[in-house]
């Protein structure tokens, strides 16, 4: 083969390796029931591909030809560990049967691979944050290295923290299966919270110095994208719609000198406006299957505020009655303090100070740092600048973020 | 696969049900014990009496200790144990998420370990320690 046809075939090697590699790992995982395996697998598969498709020439079903390769390399590499483990050559001739009588079905059901390997690696028995380092590993394909750096630790206890996971899927037999339709919404739910906790590490980091980590909000965005593609469920829709309306005011939310600028203060020429279309029409195909729920009511909520010109000419009563929609799906103090601002915003000052000094009485929002600044900039507003300060400070001893921290600062400086 | 469940009660909630509302809930969880064992998914279990019933034995100093207890302080805790036979862990999750006795208290699934394989290593140790003394 002449050099520049050669050349062509590792191209496409590349571009199949990028397109292709989570499918190939997802049906792997299923053929031979081992992450770890299937891993290994992956690797060899292409290695062999970047060996052999030179000569042989690119096959006519790429994918099939990878699986089918990775999957005698895993029975090979069985079988040299069989000469130290005789357990393992009894797997191997189990997975040989396998791979002889259904050869050709290695590329079938490859969409319902993906869906299986998402539910796995965020099934509700593993701890949320090995899930959210498992999916971005297996789905996502990112190396430990970069999940480390992502979540701001080190890359052994990331990656302790996937073996754990890993471990656990194997010994106590969580399943590679889509959920029956009964167990579904249960685990949906818990798919699209690890998605939504990746986001919201990527958006707005708990600890640290910089506020945005925009590649795992990207990846987040895609996770969200395919698991809407493989199961168009309306709070998938809803999720989705969330985080591409928050995604849509990244470029205005923090200053050049990287201060933090709260929604109503944002230059909204900066809001990314084929986000916010895109997130604007999923929230009105959501609502429009009646079967939604807190996802698709919070990017309602976020829908709004991205079609008013500035905080005045928002439609402060519909966010009050989406609050309160919420509120009633989904119980909680924080939504109740958002439909307080909310009400603020409506009604003025005074009748949103009542509402959240009404939930601070229930000794709920105690430690919650944006309830104490959201109650000091009601109190400022109102000119009780002593209630202000003092809630200010609160909110400034409960923040670990330093934009944040530079943000109340300024604001009690402000006081005088 | 067998799955260890065990069985975590509020004895303070209990106690606070009315008799016909405990009657209630006792024959909910043993109707479903029933339908378990009808589709041989339940493999054994036992209730515990209260843990001011409990005797603790604990090697100290080269010998055997037994003292009273303990009495764990805790809101909950645990009043039997059920060994389930499940496909995997999505089938032991759904058996006992409809099993009564979830709304009494927790349920912690846990599978059971395969010891066969340390049985066996330890059963050739031993042969091989017989062989030797004789």
């Amino acid at each position: 083969m002449p050099e520049s046809a050669v050349e062509e075939v590792r191209e496409h090697l590349e571009a199949t390796y990028r397109a292709e590699s989570g499918r190939i790992l997802a049906t792997l995982i299923r053929l031979l029931g081992d992450f770890e395996l299937a891993e290994d697998a992956v690797h060899d598969a292409f290695a062999a591909a970047l060996e052999r498709w030179p000569q042989d020439g690119v096959p006519t079903n790429p994918r099939a030809w990878l699986v089918s390769t990775g999957r005698f390399k895993a029975i090979d590499a069985l079988r040299r560990r069989a000469r130290f483990d005789a357990s393992q050559e009894a797997i191997a001739e189990q997975l040989e049967i396998g791979a002889g009588h259904d050869a050709v079905g290695a590329d079938e059901g490859v969409e319902d691979d993906r869906l299986r390997l998402i539910f796995t690696c965020c099934h509700p028995a593993l701890a949320p944050e090995a899930c959210a380092a498992l999916t971005l590993r297996e789905v996502c394909g990112l190396t430990t290295e970069e999940i480390a750096s992502a979540f701001l630790t080190t890359a052994p206890t990331l990656a302790q923290r996937i073996v754990r996971a890993k471990a656990k899927i194997r010994d106590a037999r969580i399943p590679y299966q889509v959920p029956s339709p009964e167990e579904l919404p249960n685990r949906l739910e818990a798919v699209l919270q690890v998605i939504y906790l990746v986001f919201n590490e990527g958006y707005s980091a708990s600890s640290g110095p910089s506020l945005t980590r925009a590649d795992l909000s990207k990846e987040a965005i895609r996770l969200g994208r395919l698991v809407l593609e493989l199961l168009p469920e309306p709070e998938v829709m809803g999720l989705l719609a969330l985080m591409l309306l928050q995604e849509s005011r990244r470029a205005a939310r923090t200053s050049a000198a990287g201060e933090l600028i709260l929604l109503e203060n944002q230059d909204r020429s900066l809001w990314n406006r084929e986000h916010i279309a895109e997130g604007v029409a999923l929230v009105e195909r959501a609502l429009l299957s009646r079967r939604f729920g807190p996802y698709t009511l919070q990017a309602a909520i976020a829908a709004v505020h991205s079609e008013a010109s500035d905080a005045a000419a928002t439609d402060w009563p519909q966010i009050v009655a989406l609050y309160g929609l919420l509120a009633r799906s989904e119980p909680s103090p924080v939504v109740e303090l958002n439909r307080a601002v909310a009400v603020a915003m409506r009604d003025g000052p005074e009748a949103g100070l009542a509402l959240m000094d009404a939930l601070f009485a229930r000794g709920e929002l105690t430690d919650y740092r944006l309830a104490h600044s959201a109650r000091a900039d009601l109190c400022r507003r109102l000119g009780r600048n002593t209630e202000a300060r003092s809630s200010y400070e609160r909110a400034l001893a409960l923040t670990r973020q330093e934009p944040e921290r530079r943000f109340l600062e300024k604001r009690l400086r402000e006081l005088g | 696969m067998k799955y260890i469940c065990l069985g975590y009660i509020e004895p303070n909630k209990l106690e606070a049900l009315s008799e016909s509302e405990r009657n209630a809930m006792v024959d909910e969880c043993f109707t479903y014990d029933d339908e378990l064992r009808r589709n041989g998914h339940f493999a054994g279990g036992e209730a515990l009496q209260g843990p001011q019933t409990a005797t603790t034995l604990r090697w100290k100093n080269g010998k055997v200790s037994i003292t009273d207890g303990p009495y764990a302080e805790t809101k909950e805790q645990i009043g039997g144990i059920l060994v389930l036979e499940a496909r995997d862990l999505n089938e032991a999750i759904q058996l006992m998420s409809k099993h009564p006795g979830v709304k009494a208290g927790p349920f912690e699934i846990r599978p059971a370990a395969d010891l066969s394989e340390m049985i066996r290593e330890s059963e050739t140790r031993r042969a091989v320690a017989q062989t030797k003394s004789e």
